[in-house]
């Protein structure tokens, strides 16, 4: 399971790689544009990320157990791979209850602004719910989405807006 | 900024006798340039180099001149006759015209006037005339105000000349606010830009550290409502041009707040609220702040705008599986699809004329910009590109301004406008990128 994500999480990475992403670590929050990428404050805490190889720390969670789900086009249903992504999140923040959860839905740029902000708030809530089913005390979590505004792969073809039709589970500490 | 009233030198406005128009059908008829017969040939015009009253004039009298004419010429509808063609010359304003000579090089349209500058003062002031029928059209007229807004000066005197040869409002003096992009896509930066129509007196309006999106302006020009991601969330704000200052128009936390219109009257608020992943229409009345639900659907509704009249509101709802345009009363109830083509449709937004809606439509992994009629009928598609979405309309309902967007990754969208006949199609010059607009009413 764990090395299933882990090779998942490599394959994605080479993937960004193959396209002009110079934010390839994004919500890190050392780039200068706060954990979410919104730039402003919003009561969101920044976070140090800590070693990944420290199980309970927030590196370990985006890296090992992986932040981040995909969706198809113009869907917020969670696929297969994204749920078991999803149960995945939702045991190790069963056990790791001091981080508070910001979870961020965004989508490609091949759509309307307006519409794209409604479709990542769709696919925010998705993984919200399904987290929430599976344990995670919906007081920890908040949602937000950036619509087609925070792409992290930019190209002109499917291989960057599959990568952006996403929900991203950002953690820190304390509350969201 | 406001000017003296307009100071009307009497002029008789005579329309006798037949004259030679570009229009499909000449007769006997005043000049006219008829745009619902869709402009092929645009319509040849003299503007001789306003006379300047004096020395301090010289320069604002070449530079106001420049700015009718790019707006004239700039509409796709009127051609601009080279100086070096002029067999008259015009050495002052009220010196008689000798249509003759203005007849010979085929001007269908002459336009003079003069600039004079007191201090930071600047009158200006100019005549149209007919020449085939050898009449003034319509009266002279005076425009004073400082000298810092002699753009606007310009655009006066092209918004009467477009005015009075089309039959048409004009929409020269007028402002878009929008929001300006730098940056790599991914670490996008945007802040609110307002500028004149053209480009020019550009200057910003909030910081670019948070996400702002959807500014619109208020019928009367003086505020604008956006998006800003200010709090950390996507929330509904009012700006008040005067003073720049702002606030947040709802307080529901939990909740995202997004494509906000102001009603024609500019006492509500019509919006996106989105809770628990489902997006509705909510109408706000802005001195009160008390907000009305008017959709209530498992879908993504947005996108809302007033028609001109206050009546109805069309926005685009997924409720059928897939963006379509929508109309409903506008205290809510029932509503009525109208777009039925193929694709989707998007982005709404009712022509101030009352008569059309543009729209965004999207098929087969193309973009366009169009306009039906408000039941639907009649669609025609404007544009077309690999990404055109937001349009606005000019003040007249004639031109519509768009955002456009190149392929090639890390490309900055930019500002479009295109004719309703789909002629046209320009850039509007920015500074770095440029999106969402909303073009403001003719200023006063």
């Amino acid at each position: 399971m764990m090395h299933l994500n882990k090779a998942l999480l490599l394959v994605a990475v080479l993937g960004l790689a193959a396209c002009n992403n110079p934010n390839r670590y994004g919500h890190g929050g050392a780039d200068g544009y706060g954990a979410n990428g919104a730039n402003g404050a919003g009561g969101i805490s920044s976070a140090g990320l800590g070693d990944a190889s420290n199980p309970r720390s927030i590196a370990y969670f985006n890296q090992a157990v992986g932040n981040t789900v995909h969706f198809l086009v113009d869907q917020s249903t969670l696929t297969p791979e994204a749920q078991q992504i999803l149960l995945t999140q939702s045991q190790w923040l069963n056990q790791n209850r001091e981080y508070a959860i910001l979870i961020e839905g965004n989508s490609d740029e091949r759509g309307t602004r307006e519409y794209n902000i409604a479709l990542g708030a769709r696919r925010a809530q998705a993984v919200q719910e399904f987290l929430s089913a599976h344990g995670v005390a919906a007081n920890r979590m908040r949602t937000i989405s950036y619509g087609k505004e925070r792409p992290i792969a930019t190209c002109d073809d499917e291989s960057c807006w599959s990568q952006n039709r996403r929900a991203v589970t950002v953690l820190s500490q304390g509350q969201s | 900024m406001t000017f003296s009233r307009p100071l009307a030198i009497a002029l008789a406005l005579a329309l006798a006798g037949p004259v030679a128009v570009s229009a499909p059908q000449a007769q006997a008829a005043p000049l006219k340039l008829e745009l619902t017969q869709g402009v092929i040939e645009p319509m040849p015009y003299a503007l001789p180099g306003f006379i300047a009253g004096n020395a301090a004039a010289a320069k604002p009298a070449a530079d106001i001149t420049q700015v009718i004419a790019d707006d004239l010429s700039g509409t796709g509808l009127f051609r601009q006759i080279p100086a070096s063609a002029f067999i008259s010359k015009v050495t002052s304003f009220d010196a008689p015209i000798q249509y003759a000579d203005w007849k010979a090089i085929n001007a269908q349209a002459l336009i003079t006037g003069a600039v004079s500058v007191q201090g930071d003062k600047v009158v200006v002031k100019f005549r149209l005339f007919d020449v085939f029928s050898g009449q003034p059209l319509g009266e002279g007229l005076q425009f004073a105000g400082p000298l810092s807004s002699w753009r606007r000066m310009g655009h006066k005197v092209a918004d009467a000349v477009y005015s009075r040869i089309t039959g048409e409002g004009g929409y020269f003096d007028s402002r878009v606010v929008y929001v300006q992009e730098t940056g790599p896509k991914a670490q996008r930066q945007m802040r609110i830009g307002m500028m004149d129509y053209d480009g020019a007196n550009n200057t910003y309006l909030t910081d670019n550290k948070s996400i702002v999106l959807a500014p619109r302006f208020s019928k009367d020009g003086r505020s604008i409502i956006y998006v800003s991601y200010v709090s950390g969330f996507p929330h509904i704000y009012l700006m008040d041009l005067a003073t720049l200052q702002s606030r947040r128009l709802d307080d529901t936390s939990g909740t995202m707040t997004f494509a906000p219109r102001f009603s024609p009257d500019g006492s509500r608020a019509v919006y996106s609220l989105e809770t628990g992943g489902n997006t509705d229409l909510y109408v706000m009345d802005l001195s009160t702040g008390t907000s009305t639900r008017l959709t209530n659907s498992p879908s993504i509704d947005t996108a809302p705008s007033f028609s001109p009249d206050g009546s109805k509101i069309v926005f685009e709802s997924d409720r059928s599986g897939e963006q379509q345009i929508y109309v409903m009363p506008a205290s809510g109830g029932e509503a009525q699809r109208i777009s039925f083509g193929a694709g989707r449709y998007a982005t709404p937004v009712w022509s101030p004329r009352g008569d059309l809606i543009a729209f965004t439509k999207q098929n087969d992994g193309r973009f366009y910009i169009g306009v039906m009629k408000t039941d639907g009928s009649e669609e025609r598609l404007l544009t077309a590109s690999f990404l055109d979405e937001g349009p606005t309309w000019a003040p007249n309902g004639r031109v519509i301004m768009f955002t456009r967007e190149a392929p090639g990754g890390d490309t900055l969208p930019q500002l479009y406008t295109v004719d309703i006949s789909g002629r046209n199609l320009k850039r509007v010059p920015t500074d770095g990128g440029a999106s969402d607009a909303s073009w403001g009413p003719l200023l006063p």
